[in-house]
């Protein structure tokens, strides 16, 4: 309903395609692409924490590019391929080498804000993004940790490029 | 967040016709609209989604030297291309000191000319006294806590600045706004597009309901220009004072033509006029450069708490003349 003829609607009829899986919801035109993970979808993976694009910890990637989930309407990303933290690691539960990179260097102490870390960091190091500690640093600023393992967040970013 | 319609558009000229409609918002990137529609400082009835169109996200080099940048193009997508980072430095690093990785690869170039103010009395989630929320309200900040406010331009109705970093660099380059509408589009000179903060209650541009930013134009090239960005933080952070620097040389390295543009001073980008002008004629190196540039701040009146920003954007300036004046494009 999205496509051909221009109809505003309230109530939605979406399909998303997430970690590859297709799946098909009615929502509200509000809902956002954050909460359509996490309340329809039951991928509680992607975190909520400001809720108002300013802390990072909902970072997913939209058709390949790293996004805050809280700031695009789940109608928005509808028919486009969605990746989460639930996406990362392969079919026999391997760690994706930035998830392994996280757990080797002890880059985290809550863990809440990991998996936007993790998501952040799988773009920066696909982006190039990784060539200093300052440039890691610049480019990972959109994800806040305020248990502030930021040193070992940039030496496991550095590791998983350096794989 | 109050209810609200959604469509995607089928093409432009559906997207303006709609758009006409009172109520309707278009919806580009969505980085500031979804946080508006959050607080009711927007609350559209209609939510047309553009993002999608095709043709909107191009960047092309024009005949004389200058680029064309297509209004959906992603901020991340613009400071990166070779282009722009050749032709205008100052472009691509204002772009890349604002928001963060995430944020630039949602937010439009177009959208970003049209965020509103930082100003915490107008985002904040009570209703505070504000005249941009709800005019008539009064100010807050005229005699609150006005440290991170203007010290130009302002009102007793409004002391807000504007939060756009790209703006600030556009301001200095001259840019135009090109927009398209139902009765035919606009340019617009960015340095006319900010409306002054007393002017048309939650209007700060001039653009007109359903009137949509197509495109933006940058005349030539600025190779010799570079954005200096002051902030709390060393990232992911407003301006507390910004500086967008474009200089010409002429063959004894003498200024022939400077272009000074503030962010974070007013309720738009503030082009140095007075400092442009002594500037002209002088050696980068002179010890006149600094009166020159002091020209440029003898309007500046500050607030109670934000004198600091007129010695600040002073020294900022003469750093950023000081840097490009060294630069070998």
């Amino acid at each position: 309903m999205l496509t051909g003829r221009m109809e505003f609607r309230e109530q939605l009829d979406l399909t998303f395609k997430v970690n590859g899986r297709e799946h098909s919801i009615s929502l509200d035109a509000r809902v956002t692409l954050l909460d359509a993970l996490r309340e329809y979808l039951g991928l509680t993976g992607t975190k909520k924490g400001c809720n108002f694009g300013e802390c990072g910890t909902c970072t997913v990637h939209l058709d390949g590019r790293r996004v805050n989930a809280c700031l695009v309407l789940a109608a928005a990303a509808a028919g486009r391929e969605i990746t989460t933290i639930e996406g990362l690691a392969d079919e026999r539960d391997m760690l994706h080498p930035v998830q392994q990179a996280f757990v080797d260097q002890d880059a985290f102490q809550c863990g809440f804000c990991t998996p936007g870390q993790i998501m952040s960091a799988v773009a920066c190091i696909a982006e190039g993004h990784t060539r200093s500690d300052a440039e890691i640093r610049e480019w990972m600023s959109g994800n806040l940790c305020r248990c502030a393992a930021y040193p070992q967040i940039v030496a496991a970013v550095r590791q998983a490029a350096g794989d | 967040m109050q209810g609200f319609t959604y469509a995607r558009a089928a093409g432009v000229s559906e997207a303006l016709a709609a758009g006409r409609e009172p109520g309707t918002a278009f919806l580009a990137g969505g980085t500031e609209l979804l946080n508006w529609m959050r607080l009711e400082i927007a609350t559209p009835a209609r939510v047309l989604d553009i993002a999608h169109l095709s043709g909107l996200d191009a960047i092309e080099t024009l005949p004389d030297g200058g680029l064309r940048v297509g209004a959906l193009a992603r901020l991340n997508d613009v400071a990166l291309a070779p282009a722009v980072v050749a032709r205008v430095p100052v472009l691509s690093q204002a772009i890349l000191s604002a928001a963060s990785a995430q944020i630039r690869n949602l937010a439009t170039i177009g959208g970003n000319l049209l965020q509103k103010t930082r100003c915490p009395y107008f985002r904040a989630e009570e209703m505070l006294p504000c005249n941009k929320k709800q005019p008539g309200s009064g100010c807050a900040a005229r005699d609150g806590l006005n440290d991170r406010h203007a010290i130009f331009g302002w009102s007793d109705t409004c002391v807000a600045t504007h939060p756009s970093d790209p703006a600030v660099a556009l301001a200095a380059l001259d840019a135009a706004v090109i927009t398209a509408r139902g009765g035919g589009g606009r340019r617009i000179p960015i340095n006319e597009f900010y409306l002054p903060p007393d002017a048309g209650q939650d209007r700060n541009s001039v653009l007109e309901q359903g009137e949509l930013i197509t495109a933006i134009e940058i005349p030539g090239s600025a190779p010799r220009s570079t954005y200096i960005k002051i902030r709390e933080r060393e990232s992911y952070e407003y301006a507390t004072v910004s500086v967008a620097v474009a200089l010409d040389l002429d063959v004894w390295r003498r200024i022939a033509r400077a272009r000074i543009a503030l962010g974070s001073v007013a309720a738009r980008p503030w082009r140095l006029t007075g400092a442009e002008q002594a500037l002209a004629g002088l050696q980068p190196g002179a010890a006149a450069i600094a009166a020159a540039v002091e020209c440029g701040f003898a309007e500046a009146r500050p607030l109670a708490h934000n004198a600091y920003k007129i010695a600040l954007g002073r020294n900022l300036v003469l750093r950023a003349i000081r840097l490009v004046a060294e630069m070998t494009p």
